[in-house]
């Protein structure tokens, strides 16, 4: 016996009351890594009302943040790079609410000095070089980026889960 | 290894991309959701009780005095598809005021702000799943997404249940909202039965004598393998 679902809404443009009343990007405590990036629409424009979450595997469970984008769409965390499991590149798991979005997004980020291992993941293998290009962070300056781009030429490849 | 670009849009959750409601034509992915596997689906961040403070489920009590409207119990229980309680769920929640004005510097409806009212609880489920929260009841609002367009009452929710997949954000309703049939939000639900399921249902047994009115409002998570 199973019931139904409650439906997925958007998060709407007011969140922050609810979601962002302290700061809660420091997704392994003490991380000496940080991730920035920009949430882009499909005109390029900044997303100046989303919310990203990182999940990611930790000795320690599952290590989690969140960060509120600002007027020009940019959200910034710290962290440690997770282990590698098995086959599978290190990665962290990426959930974007904003407003406009009806339900949630799901992407990956993956690690630029990974090359070995990005090589091999089975999940970027089944990907084209265009849309495994999206998924892995660019170091800029000792900082990791990765922008998640909603729509257009080249959109970040969201996965269904 | 197989790639499958499918749809995996179904009967419950809205379509990304649906045109009546306008912010989805430069946010929703023009290209299709690629399945993920293998999927890993972690384990939510644990909560306890030092992450919610005493009077973070009771929004009539976060200031000096007492909001204004209708003052009012919303509780139910969460649990995922098979029935099973989500203990120790974070539930988090955010409105706006009786008047439709959000305490937040970018609502420009101009509405009355309460110095009363900050809009924002948080609370953590019971073993069995239940959580309870006291509010006002919210106004609808006007908003931007085509003429004369107005949001029926709503109470934003965020829940995070056992694991990563079953995190869900969505809002809950009133039920007999007026408002209903002229709010694309509410439609992008197709289905009708799932719909019904975004509005509590009034509950005489929540309801206090002379105090508050109580509104039913269970949550239903995706099934995990987790315990």
């Amino acid at each position: 016996m199973t019931v139904g679902r409650t439906p997925s809404q958007t998060v709407g443009p007011f969140f922050t009351l609810g979601l962002c009343r302290t700061p809660q990007n420091e997704v392994v405590p003490g991380g000496t890594l940080r991730v920035v990036g920009r949430v882009l629409d499909g005109a390029g424009l900044p997303v100046e009302d989303a919310v990203v979450e990182l999940w990611q595997p930790g000795r320690a469970g599952t290590g989690w943040g969140r960060c509120g984008t600002d007027a020009e769409g940019r959200f910034e965390f710290r962290t440690e790079k997770p282990p590698a499991e098995g086959d599978a590149a290190p990665s962290i798991d990426v959930i974007v609410f904003a407003r406009g979005l009806l339900r949630h997004l799901v992407t990956r980020m993956y690690f630029p000095d990974e090359a070995d291992s990005n090589a091999v993941d089975p999940v970027l293998a089944s990907l084209d070089s265009a849309e495994r290009e999206t998924l892995v962070a660019r170091l800029e300056d000792g900082v990791l980026r990765f922008d998640l781009r909603l729509q257009g030429e080249r959109q970040t490849v969201f996965f269904a889960v | 290894m197989t790639r499958n670009a499918v749809s995996v849009e179904g009967p419950v959750d809205p379509q990304l991309d649906y045109a009546d409601y306008r912010a989805t034509s430069l946010r929703a992915p023009s290209r299709p959701l690629v399945v993920l596997h293998p999927f890993r689906d972690l384990e939510s961040p644990v909560y306890g009780h030092e992450d919610v403070g005493e009077l973070d489920n009771d929004l009539t009590r976060q200031h000096a005095g007492e909001p204004l409207g209708e003052r009012i119990t919303v509780a139910g229980r969460v649990v995922e598809e098979d029935g099973r309680p989500v203990r120790n769920a974070l539930v988090e929640i955010w409105q706006a005021n009786a008047g439709g004005r959000y305490a937040h510097d970018l609502d420009r409806h101009p509405a009355p702000l309460d110095p009363n009212f900050g809009g924002a609880g948080r609370t953590l489920t019971g073993d069995d799943g239940r959580y309870e929260f006291v509010t006002i009841k919210p106004g609808a609002y006007p908003w931007k997404n085509h003429p004369n367009a107005w949001r029926p009452a709503h109470i934003h929710l965020s829940l995070f249940g056992r694991a990563f997949s079953s995190r869900l954000v969505t809002q809950m309703y009133f039920p007999g909202d007026p408002l209903f049939p002229h709010d694309p939000i509410f439609q992008s639900v197709r289905d009708p039965r799932a719909r019904e399921r975004l509005i509590a249902q009034l509950d005489l047994d929540l309801t206090q004598p002379e105090w508050a009115l109580g509104y039913r409002f269970d949550i239903v998570l995706r099934s995990t393998p987790f315990e």
